[in-house]
């Protein structure tokens, strides 16, 4: 899971691009309970095979980001996005 | 009215995702004949229209809240996933579930139909907007679609002439075929569901959908510049800007007319063979009173206006991207940010709008600082006090004493609904989790003038109702206080000296005596707290002054001669604080669904308020103001 290319989703940049490798949401202090992040995140898209893409991000902190997952763009805070582990390349 | 009685008008439901325009469909299938009302115990808006099918079935349509799932997180998805479960009582309980999909946007849709599917309600999916899926080259097997789901597929066109054919069409057969529909079991999935319900959706989109994936082309290069870091909040402010400047500067031919209507009236009513009393109930309790309040229509259907055209566009979710973490800083939603935008005409359209605000805490945060911006009702009064005691000149060579005053009176009331909705999470809220910002930002669509009327008339509609009974009875109420009892036969004093209002405002002295404040302004806070802007007239009247607001010039100078710069610092720093209207209240109680959220306001407020007048007329009065 912790190859060399997996990096957290709260720390990708703008013009990443890569696939969902995993949602861990007990690694994040996240402002609600794991489980329910994590379904949360899967109820907009997030699951693991999806393609991601990180489209914008906000000025402040260069928070929040908008993601593309799959067909879908969303906005979400760098915070919660942490608990969405990607691979690298497109 | 349940399924259960097959005398019943059936029950269809509209249930999608966000954005998937629902709404629009429901607007086409309904056209003006829909009614807009609160679910009982809960401020979410419940929409039911009626229809006839093309078989000749009468059909009640109920609009449900956009969700992505059943397992309901706000107060609006608990309404959505209470009817499609059946679980509320003496309500519409649907006969048939239409989840309507934007086919360009298909993915979430379709673990969202997964999830009905499990319901054990007939259920139908309408692959809506399927003009721009086709535009955009996406090609879908709806057949094929119908075979993996197992459910009736058909296609629509909202916004077109006969686009809903095959949609009504299928509605007549599933009834036909669904009538006994009982009541079903139903549990949260759990994120293994979840996980493995979206695997699904992903497998049935793969083997059913060509051409999708690729960004809308015009969503993406608008968003390269709409979302921009710097560019984008640049944007956001001008069109800000020019939403303010709409608000105020449009919407005065609107109000002066109304103003004129009301006061035409007033003058009828003066005219009548009535006794005095019954004239100046007339005049100045029903008349006056609601006229107060109806004056705000025209900036409350211009603020709708850009609301609604940048919602439909599908602007709105980028503005809350764009200010999150700004007002994430306050401890506030970056959903909050256009409810408070709306709070600097009046209050009480900034309260209605909280609406878009998905988690109730962050609601209830919003409801309770909306009141603190500076809302329009203020200037007058502001500029009132200002004018009398503020001299006209410069500071710092060019900007104008008169207008720093006022604009600082802005930055006050900013700053304390920064500092009030920060101290409320820290205290509070403590301990319970912060909602988390995550949305979904929709392709821009071209808003549709129907859905945009409508829209418009359901607030304004909304607005007016309020006016006419909960606005009108504190309106009464006010008049009474400030008209009983009467003067004595040959009273030289003006009439509301001998009211309850000024007995309210004597006994009180003792209490606003530390704020610097003589018991003639006791009083005209009273007849104030209908509209803030009201306090003007009242000070007149108080004052001996003929010729009420019109003579704001010889209001001013009797003020300045009367009160002490303290005293009148000491009343600015008092209204920008003071729960000074009924109306807002009367909104928060309706808003929140209850007589709480209206007294924690009341007594912040209140209690702000003395605070900061008393501050601001002791430091006065030690700096010589006194």
């Amino acid at each position: 899971m912790s190859s060399q290319s997996t990096i957290a989703l709260g720390k990708a940049r703008v013009g990443f691009r890569g696939r969902i490798q995993a949602i861990v949401a007990g690694r994040v202090a996240a402002g609600m309970p794991a489980p329910e992040l994590e379904r949360r995140l899967i109820e907009l898209g997030f699951v693991e095979g999806a393609d991601v893409e990180v489209l914008h991000e906000g000025l402040f902190g260069r928070d929040p980001i908008a993601v593309r997952v799959a067909h879908t763009t969303i906005g979400l805070r760098r915070r919660e996005a942490m608990a969405v582990l990607v691979e690298a390349g497109s | 009215m349940t399924a259960s009685s097959p005398t019943a008008v059936p029950v269809v439901a509209l249930v999608g995702n966000p954005n998937c325009g629902k709404t629009a469909l429901f607007n086409s299938l309904t056209g003006s004949r829909q009614k807009v009302a609160n679910y009982p115990g809960v401020t979410v808006e419940k929409k039911v229209g009626p229809l006839t099918t093309p078989a000749g079935r009468a059909v009640r349509i109920v609009d449900l809240p956009g969700t992505y799932s059943l397992r309901a997180r706000s107060p609006d998805e608990e309404v959505t996933r209470d009817v499609v479960l059946g679980r509320t009582q003496n309500d519409v309980i649907p006969d048939l579930i239409v989840c309507v999909a934007d086919a360009s946007n298909l993915r979430l849709a379709l673990r969202l139909v997964l999830e009905l599917k499990q319901v054990g309600r007939p259920v139908m999916l309408s692959l809506n907007m399927m003009d721009i899926a086709r535009r955009r080259g996406i090609e879908i097997d709806t057949d094929k679609l119908a075979e993996q789901l197992g459910l009736p597929v058909v296609t629509s066109v909202a916004v077109r002439r006969g686009g809903t054919d095959a949609l009504l069409a299928e509605v007549d057969r599933r009834l036909v075929a669904a009538e006994g529909a009982t009541r079903t079991v139903w549990t949260a999935p759990d994120a293994a569901a979840l996980r493995s319900a979206q695997r699904e959706a992903d497998r049935i989109l793969a083997a059913v959908v060509k051409g999708q994936g690729g960004r809308d082309s015009l969503t993406a290069r608008a968003d390269a510049v709409l979302l921009h870091p710097v560019a984008g909040l640049v944007i956001l402010l001008a069109i800000l800007f020019v939403m303010f400047q709409a608000v105020f500067a449009w919407a005065q031919p609107g109000m002066d007319a109304i103003e004129a209507c009301f006061h035409f009236l007033g003058g009828l009513v003066e005219r009548l063979p009535l006794p005095d009393l019954l004239k100046s109930f007339l005049k100045d309790g029903l008349i006056g009173g609601v006229g107060s309040v109806i004056v705000f229509l025209p900036q409350i259907v211009i603020l709708f206006f850009f609301i609604l055209l940048l919602e439909d566009l599908g602007y709105m979710a980028r503005a809350a991207f764009l200010m999150d973490r700004i007002m994430g800083g306050a401890g506030l939603h970056g959903r909050a940010f256009i409810p408070l935008l709306s709070s600097f005409a009046c209050a009480i359209p900034g309260i209605m709008s909280t609406r878009v605000i998905d988690d109730r805490r962050d609601r209830l945060t919003t409801i309770l600082v909306a009141p603190l911006m500076t809302c329009s009702a203020r200037i007058p009064v502001y500029t009132l006090i200002i004018g009398a005691f503020i001299p006209d000149r410069e500071v710092w060579g060019f900007v104008g004493l008169q207008g720093l005053v006022m604009f600082g009176l802005y930055t006050v009331g900013i700053a304390s609904a920064l500092a009030v909705s920060f101290v409320v999470k820290r205290l509070i809220w403590r301990g319970q989790p912060g909602e988390p910002f995550m949305l979904e930002l929709p392709d821009y669509k071209l808003p549709q003038p129907k859905s945009l009327a409508i829209g418009l008339w359901t607030r304004a509609t909304i607005f007016l109702k309020r006016a006419g009974t909960t606005i009108l009875s504190m309106m009464i109420l006010i008049w009474a206080l400030a008209s009983f009892p009467q003067p004595p036969e040959g009273a030289t004093e003006p009439a509301i000296n001998y009211s309850l209002a000024a007995r309210i405002g004597t006994a009180i002295q003792p209490l606003t005596e530390p704020l610097g404040f003589n018991w003639q302004i006791n009083v005209a806070l009273i007849p104030g707290m209908a509209a803030r802007e009201v306090a003007v007239g009242s000070l007149g009247t108080i004052y001996a002054i003929s010729g009420g607001e019109e003579a704001t010039d010889k209001i001013a100078q009797a003020l300045s001669s009367q009160w002490s710069l303290a005293t009148a610092l000491a009343f600015l720093a008092w209204y920008v604080f003071a729960p000074q209207c009924a109306s807002t209240l009367a909104v928060i109680r309706r808003e929140t669904g209850g007589w709480r959220w209206l007294w924690v306001t009341f007594f912040y407020m209140l209690a702000l308020a003395y605070v900061a007048a008393f501050l601001t007329y002791r430091i006065a009065v030690a700096f010589g103001g006194g």
